[in-house]
């Protein structure tokens, strides 16, 4: 077959060089015209004053008057936009939150967006007004990013990778391998919520109340520990693997055991019977805006006093203790009273069938 | 929370595991039918508070266990197959075959999806015509009347890219064939509530006419466990055996009319392997000659053959209960839940995976 050429009257240009399009097209990333219009009058347009671009190849960046601290993540959920967020918010108040249990002040992200051929403006407009909205929450901006299409079937419609920067706070936390003996365990809030809400999203469970994602940004309830001077040993967000992955990354760290009770652990009523429709356990079941903490022996009611002044850990609660490394790194207190190891999360969430 | 809480009660829970110890005058022996039972009472440590009045024998009961290796090899074989999608509930994806798992399939390039139920794969059938979407379909008589149901609307449909590879089971004739065995030790069952609530509690009179034990209806929670177990310890003492109801808020002496009606309408009964037991007669649920065209083993020539077990793996032992999962060479060390020799390490319901979850207290040199 014979290449067709530009005086061929049938030859059509297969790039609409006006843009005239509701769809991202190839075309959209590679370079040029269409590519710069996108970046320019879509990504950055929709992005507004959370973004702080200068189109150049990198971005130069003030001083820090604190350790720098980096952190990096890739978010692929699916669906885009799921009960209480969407991959955009995700996208931002993820890495955020990284920065801020480290115990960083988050300032700075860079922005990587994967795009599926044939993606809706319509949806990415969606998605970059709630990025735009959630780095406006949590006080920060993005200063360099990249835009690559990918052809239908080489990603599931969006990608977004995000990288974020921020200066270390004084007095940093300790970590994990400082446990003592004594310290108590604190959870932020309702465990479970998001990985239930996005599997039942994605799923079509007709679930009524359909649960919703706790999404949220970590930042207030950082300020809110330190503003009230809270001095804890480690902090992490319970994102995969839930609050389980965490306590056991803690005691691997520590070489000892962290004991926690069930009853005290605030699971939503649409969450819970969720899991034990499908036999989960909400231990370990993702959340993206609820946060496991320890503190020293005796600084838990002033702990949670500080993190109830903030709207996304004003349900902190209490769970557990640690103890030394006793029959397993994790366990739990069920419902009889006796303390039962709690296992690891393996990976996928199965469900139950009989 | 309705159902949840009430059932979990820690003052209720001492006052009957006291009443248990009070009444049994010696060490009886009780098999849990389901691999869900068994998960409670590990998960509650309810094994371990009753440990010298009840040594608990974990039963066949996990479908997903018993599934025969040649079931898993054939939709493994299926998904590679260009345009067949295999589809079947999460669990099954990881129980390994002969040559790997569906999910290994899966990473091999192979059509596999998990659902959450039968009628899923239908519509996964109705929406891609020139695809041929096949069901694994496992399970008691609990699942057996969704995969049915999934059969006869594919039937209205019309559709002709749908089949069940069925590898249905039947309770009651295991549990048959485990007491026909000339060393059997089981004093007592605890049936299992949800396939009860489906079949009826009438259906085990012939079992224990003919065996002459008590079946003790059971839920799940750890209160239904242990109100079980104190029936069947009352009835061990005082020389009694019958059919006794301990989940009268699900279950029914004549059990879910509909229920039972759509296995019928869509299955029959026929002699087949369990994977660990062998043979069990009219153990398995196959399709109705009626409904032949949605069978997968018709649809599809069969071309790789069975290869047999890994040798390493006791379960068919630990399915009967001759063994318990600890006492197995390889528990722990080459069989573990990320890299299972046998089903009852894959499953959520299996005795394998409910002692390694639970267990670390009962086998502490294991981990």
């Amino acid at each position: 077959m014979n290449e067709p050429s530009a005086s061929d009257p049938n030859w059509h240009c297969p790039v609409p060089t006006d843009g005239s399009t509701d769809r991202v097209l190839l075309a959209h990333g590679e370079g040029g015209l269409l590519m710069r219009r996108l970046v320019a009058e879509r990504i950055l347009a929709r992005l507004g004053e959370a973004a702080a671009v200068t189109l150049d190849d990198a971005a130069r960046l003030p001083v820090l008057s604190g350790q720098p601290v980096i952190t990096t993540d890739s978010f692929v959920v699916s669906p885009l936009f799921f009960p209480g967020g969407d991959i955009g918010k995700l996208a931002v108040w993820g890495t955020v939150n990284d920065l801020v249990v480290a115990g960083a002040r988050p300032l700075w992200l860079t922005l990587a967006l994967i795009i599926e051929e044939g993606l809706e403006f319509a949806t990415l407009d969606r998605v970059l007004e709630s990025v735009r909205e959630a780095a406006r929450g949590a006080g920060v901006r993005v200063v360099a990013g990249d835009t690559k299409v990918v052809p239908r079937g080489a990603c599931d419609g969006l990608f977004i990778n995000t990288t974020g920067l921020g200066e270390l706070l004084d007095p940093a936390p300790a970590g994990p391998a400082t446990l003592q003996v004594g310290d108590e365990v604190i959870v932020s809030g309702a465990i479970a919520r998001h990985g239930i809400a996005v599997l039942a999203a994605r799923e079509s469970l007709l679930l009524d109340p359909m649960p919703v994602s706790d999404c949220a940004s970590l930042v207030e309830a950082f300020v809110a520990l330190r503003e009230h001077g809270v001095i804890y040993r480690a902090a992490r967000d319970a994102t995969r693997g839930g609050v389980a992955a965490v306590l056991h990354e803690w005691a691997q760290a520590s070489g000892l055991t962290l004991e926690i009770d069930e009853a005290q652990v605030p699971v939503g009523h649409d969450v819970r019977g969720v899991c034990e429709l499908l036999g989960l356990d909400p231990l370990h079941v993702a959340c993206e805006g609820t946060f496991v903490l320890t503190v020293p022996a005796g600084q838990t009611g002033h702990a949670l006093a500080a993190l109830r002044t903030a709207g996304v850990s004003q349900g902190a609660r209490a769970i557990g203790r640690v103890v030394q490394r006793g029959i397993a790194p994790v366990t739990v207190r069920r419902a009889l009273g006796r303390h039962q190891p709690l296992d690891e999360p393996l990976g996928a969430m199965l469900p139950r069938i009989c | 929370m309705k159902h949840l809480d009430e059932f979990r009660d820690p003052e209720l829970a001492r006052r009957l595991s006291d009443e248990i110890r009070r009444v049994a005058t010696r060490r009886w022996t009780i098999m849990e039918v389901c691999g869900g039972q068994t998960h409670g009472l590990l998960r509650h440590g309810i094994d371990a508070e009753l440990a010298e009045q009840v040594e608990f024998i974990h039963g066949p009961g996990c479908p997903v266990c018993v599934t025969p290796v040649e079931a898993i090899d054939f939709a493994c074989e299926l998904a590679t197959r260009p345009r067949v999608l295999v589809t079947s509930f999460g669990d099954m994806l990881r129980v390994p075959g002969s040559r790997g798992s569906l999910a290994q399939t899966s990473a091999h390039g192979g059509a596999v999806r998990a659902v959450y139920s039968p009628l899923d794969a239908v519509e996964l059938a109705r929406q891609a015509p020139d695809r041929q979407v096949v069901f694994l379909a496992v399970g008691f008589e609990t699942t057996a009347p969704a995969t049915a149901l999934a059969v006869l609307q594919a039937a209205k449909l019309g559709l002709t890219n749908f089949s069940l590879l069925a590898a249905h089971v039947r309770v009651q004739p295991a549990m048959e064939l485990l007491l026909a065995q000339p060393d059997q030790r089981v004093h007592a069952f605890l049936a299992a509530g949800h396939v009860v609530t489906v079949m009826g509690c009438e259906t085990y009179e012939s079992l224990v006419a003919r065996f002459h034990l008590p079946v003790v209806v059971t839920g799940f929670e750890p209160l239904d466990l242990l109100d079980g177990i104190l029936a069947c310890v009352r009835q061990l003492e005082r020389g009694e055996a019958r059919v006794e109801n301990c989940y009268a808020r699900s279950a029914r002496s004549t059990g879910n009319q509909f229920a039972q009606d759509l296995i019928a309408q869509v299955y029959a009964p026929t002699t087949g392997p369990w994977r660990g037991l062998g043979d069990v007669p009219d153990g398995r649920l196959e399709l109705r000659a009626e409904f032949a065209s949605f069978d997968a083993r018709r649809r599809f020539p069969r071309l790789q053959v069975v290869t047999a077990e890994c040798g390493d793996c006791r379960a068919g032992e630990i399915l009967t209960g001759r063994l318990k999962p600890i006492d197995c060479p390889a528990f722990g060390v080459r069989c573990r839940p990320e890299s299972p020799l046998g089903a009852p390490m894959v499953s959520s319901e299996g005795a394998c995976a409910a002692y390694f979850r639970y267990g670390s207290s009962r086998h502490a040199s294991h981990r």
